[in-house]
């Protein structure tokens, strides 16, 4: 039996620059917004300016009679198309009817209630402008806690509690563990809402073939097989008749993780005009109508001994989950339940959520999708503990980190956490910023009168999304590999990648694996009809679930390969390596362009084995992968206006083995910064009217190069048992770790004024205010 | 009413009649074809859209196209020459200073302007000379590192 061995020199682990830059730095790349189709028409909706009313009437008369415009639809118009899904499920869950397009009433800003089609964009505003929609404002609630408040107003009026479900889970014996804990502290802790904010808005361009019925949808999303077997379903239309197209995605981060009213809309109206369509998003309505993230209002409680040792945790949550559930809506906050022990030893955990409804647009995953949440409440209360038994936040987290030798571990939450080694990237973190010295600085900044705070973040994620029970539509991921006559390699991968780089990191793993030049690598994605079904691109899932998938797909293909090489060499003991097919007894070799043209030319075939050389795996992951990190900030807050500056950003992750430095550390990087966003600068703010106040980029602090500092970041690497490349996945790992670093340094700060928690974001107006009052908040 | 403009984009003439409310960003993608430069907000925050206007950068989704008659017109895709990189563009792929990529080519035409007004900037210049342009992809380190490389080879 021959053996299979791979190349001596190896693209995997080196600092590649991308294979899909070119293209992105000559501005020649297509993005939704880019397509341009004959007879193409201009789509735009009206929305509501209420967050709650009756719609007494709709008059589209005068937009239609506009020069250009050639229809307009409202929601009697749309019977039998949608509704918009919701994939969650959870016990009891209330699931509201959500139509495309308003029918009888509105439950947000931005809601939805007619499409006008024109020859032109700008006509096509003009005409909803146009259009009379006379409204009866009634009473809206914006805020969750305020939403369950007996007699607040019902967002849905068949459940005047608001509540859409309620889920407890729980693990050990927690009632047991906070009777005997001799310390126990609580805090209320909030993680608020935010807006994604991916640089490229939504857009749908739809093209019918009423011919066939088929229709092709071009979509800027993370999910396009998702969307074909969803969207297909909400119009009516044979999945097979549908393909979906992602061109060019400019950016994510959950919000496209998604199936939005607007992608059956465009198909809708495409089919109803016979003519294609298309709908670009504004910022605007980006800000009111795509999911934001987070909002969750949560009250812990830990329970320790006087030790420090962990013994319990307590949480209830209240999730804002807006006016109707979108794609995961109701499964986020599950998530942070599943993570809240974070990467310590307890035993005995419960957890309440309420989700409840409010007058506001849904929240969904972003970013983390439940798990900045959960860590930045467990991370604030090991450092509320800390503080309460006066011992460093850094020795508390060493002593009730899981051990190294207790993986795979077993948590009170239900989770198996695969590998990992949690004191390594803490004290190669505390090293690197000279821990034991800067708390002396500190000490001598203080008596200086400044305000120097050192915070850590120790994080663990789940990632690698996931094992298919765990997940609502399957959690493995699928590769084709197809090796072409000439011996040219390509990868069809069902992942999406829209910037994390997978043409690149996937053409490393195939090079490698075929010992061929990365350019004779070709990866594909994001188009129905041409990749085989994939899950897509979520949940640092893309080279940790479908890079397996592309690995085992390649091996199929090299057995394969060594089958032909034994044929053409006429040798039983042909190995392939570094491209080539050779006989240990004779020395004769050949080339896997040669072998690839014989296994299509087949003029012979080896015995029972088919021609060509495509193979194609779908991956189950058996487990998710546990990335962790420890996060190291140093602050000084100025006293006069409340201003945090980061003196030091310090991250070292553990995302396992490797495939491209150059892009994980792209990752982290990125990562950082928008959990840096929320503890610093990011809310969406709705008034009590519902109305989004942050509405625009004006009003909403997305972070800007001069507002961050240099993040200096380093690895440790704890492979994963979980799959045969040992990647973890990196995608959230930052965001996860930065928002409670950044809280927990500005506490330690102002912590001698009696400052014990601040909730994000830290303006400064609000530190400014605490600092005034002397700590009391 | 339209109006007849004529101008230079990437050094070639284009002469158009066009309403005097359209935006000079949807003349440059829809009507000349060049749909390097993006749309990220509408409201000249995010730079995505920027643009060179007789040598200076611009933002122009708030411009009209009607302001840009007679005028010379620079977009990404006028940076590369017979096939080769303007070094900023070399230096964005060399650094990995782009993920997603839609910021990109506004971030390429400031980062230009920035160099050419300052040959030597320091960490903070960079960072607050590219203010005008967001990036939520990068946390914009490697942008710095990019605009530092270029800066080191000689600038734009």
């Amino acid at each position: 039996m021959a053996t299979i061995v791979t190349k001596a020199e190896t693209l995997v682990g080196k600092r590649i620059r991308r294979k899909e830059d070119p293209r992105l730095i000559t501005g020649t790349a297509t993005y939704v917004d880019d397509i341009k189709l004959p007879g193409m028409h201009h789509a735009c909706i009206l929305r509501s300016p209420h967050a709650a009313a009756r719609i007494k009437s709709i008059d589209v008369k005068a937009a239609l009679a506009r020069p250009g415009v050639v229809a307009v639809f409202t929601g009697a118009d749309i019977e039998g198309v949608g509704p918009v899904p919701c994939g969650a499920s959870l016990p009891g869950l209330r699931i509201p009817p959500h139509a495309i397009l308003a029918k009888d009433r509105v439950y947000f800003v931005g809601h939805p209630v007619a499409v006008a089609v024109a020859t032109d964009r700008y006509i096509a505003a003009d005409a909803i402008d146009a259009i009379e929609v006379e409204y009866e404002p009634t009473q809206a609630v914006a805020d969750p806690e305020k939403a369950l408040e007996p007699g607040a107003p019902a967002v849905h009026p068949e459940w005047p509690d608001n509540t859409a479900f309620t889920y407890h889970q729980e693990g050990g014996e927690p009632d047991k563990a906070f009777a005997e804990a001799e310390v126990v502290v609580k805090q209320r802790i909030t993680s608020q809402r935010l807006i994604p904010t991916a640089m490229e808005t939504r857009g749908v361009v739809a093209e019918p073939h009423g011919a066939e019925k088929s229709l092709i949808l071009y979509t800027s999303t993370q999910i396009p097989h998702l969307v074909r077997t969803l969207v297909a379903q909400m119009l009516g239309l044979s999945e097979n008749r549908l393909r979906v197209i992602t061109p060019e995605v400019g950016g994510g981060f959950g919000s496209k993780l998604n199936v939005y009213a607007e992608e059956a809309l465009m198909g809708f109206v495409a089919m109803r005009i016979g003519k294609p369509v298309k709908w670009i998003e504004s910022r605007r309505e980006n800000f009111l109508c795509t999911i934001h993230g987070r909002g969750h209002v949560d009250y812990y409680e830990i329970a320790a001994k006087r030790d420090g040792t962990v013994l319990g945790l307590r949480l209830k949550l209240i999730q804002d989950l807006g006016a109707y559930h979108q794609l995961l809506t109701p499964a986020i906050p599950t998530l942070s339940v599943l993570m809240m022990p974070g990467l310590y030893k307890f035993r005995n955990i419960s957890a309440d959520i309420v989700g409840v409804f409010t007058n506001c647009v849904p929240t969904d995953a972003y970013r983390g999708a439940g798990r900045p949440e959960a860590t930045h409440g467990i991370e604030r209360m090991m450092d509320l503990l800390a503080a309460e038994l006066k011992m460093d936040p850094s020795e508390l987290r060493l002593i009730n980190f899981i051990g190294n030798d207790e993986f795979p571990y077993a948590t009170a939450t239900g989770l198996s956490y695969d590998s990992g080694n949690y004191a390594e990237p803490l004290k190669k973190a505390l090293d690197t910023v000279e821990y034991h010295k800067l708390r002396d600085q500190q000490a001598k900044a203080k008596a200086e009168g400044r305000l120097m705070g050192i915070g850590i973040s120790t994080y663990g994620e789940i990632c690698a999304f996931g094992p298919s029970p765990a997940t609502p539509a399957g959690g493995w991921e699928s590769a084709t590999v197809k090796i072409e006559p000439s011996g040219k390699v390509t990868v069809l991968t069902g992942a999406s990648p829209h910037g994390q780089g997978e043409e690149t990191t996937f053409a490393q793993i195939a090079a490698d694996e075929l010992g061929v030049p990365l350019d004779d690598v070709m990866v594909l994605h994001g188009d129905t009809a041409i990749v085989q079904y994939g899950i897509g691109t979520f949940g640092s899932r893309g080279t940790a679930v479908g890079g397996p998938a592309l690995y085992f797909a390649l091996q199929d293909l090299k057995k394969k390969i060594v089958k032909f090489g034994e044929m053409l060499l006429e040798s039983g003991d042909v190995t392939f390596a570094n491209g080539r097919c050779t006989s240990h007894s004779t020395g004769k070799s050949v080339a896997l362009a040669e072998v690839a043209g014989a296994t299509y030319r087949a003029m012979k075939l080896p015995p029972n084995t088919e021609p060509g050389l495509v193979a194609t795996h779908f991956w189950e992951p058996p487990n998710f992968a546990f990335p962790f990190g420890a996060h190291i900030v140093v602050t000084e807050v100025d006293r006069d206006t409340g201003q945090v500056r980061i003196l030091r950003y310090v991250a070292v992750d553990d995302c396992g083995n490797i495939i491209n430095p150059l892009l994980v550390d792209g990752q982290i990087h990125g990562g950082v910064v928008q959990g840096l966003g929320q503890a610093l600068y990011e809310q969406a703010v709705y008034d009590d009217n519902g109305q989004l106040v942050t509405g625009e980029l004006m009003d909403y602090a997305v972070p800007k190069a001069s507002m961050i500092p240099w993040i200096e970041s380093a690895h440790t690497c704890t492979p994963s048992p979980v799959n045969p490349l040992g990647v973890k996945g990196v995608g959230e790992a930052g965001t996860i770790g930065a928002s409670p670093a950044i809280v927990n340094s500005v506490v330690d700060a102002l912590s001698h004024l009696g400052v014990r928690h601040i909730d994000m974001p830290l303006t400064p107006e609000k530190i400014w205010n605490l600092i005034q009052a002397g700590g009391r908040v | 009413m339209k109006r007849k403009i004529t101008l230079k984009i990437n050094g070639k003439p284009f002469t158009d009649e066009v309403e005097p409310r359209m935006l000079l960003i949807h003349y440059l993608r829809e009507v000349a074809g060049f749909t390097g430069p993006h749309i990220g907000c509408e409201t000249s925050i995010c730079g995505a859209c920027t643009v060179l206007l007789d040598g200076k950068i611009v933002k122009s989704c708030t411009m009209f196209a009607v302001q840009a008659d007679g005028s010379e017109v620079v977009t990404i895709e006028g940076l590369a020459s017979n096939g080769d990189l303007d070094p900023m563009q070399e230096a964005f792929w060399n650094q990995h200073g782009l993920q997603c990529g839609f910021c990109t080519p506004g971030m390429i035409m400031a980062s230009r302007q920035l160099l050419e007004r300052n040959p030597h900037p320091t960490e903070e210049e960079i960072r607050h000379g590219l203010e005008g342009n967001l990036c939520r992809c990068t946390g914009y380190q490697h942008i710095v590192n990019a605009v530092q490389e270029a800066a080191l080879k000689g600038g734009a």
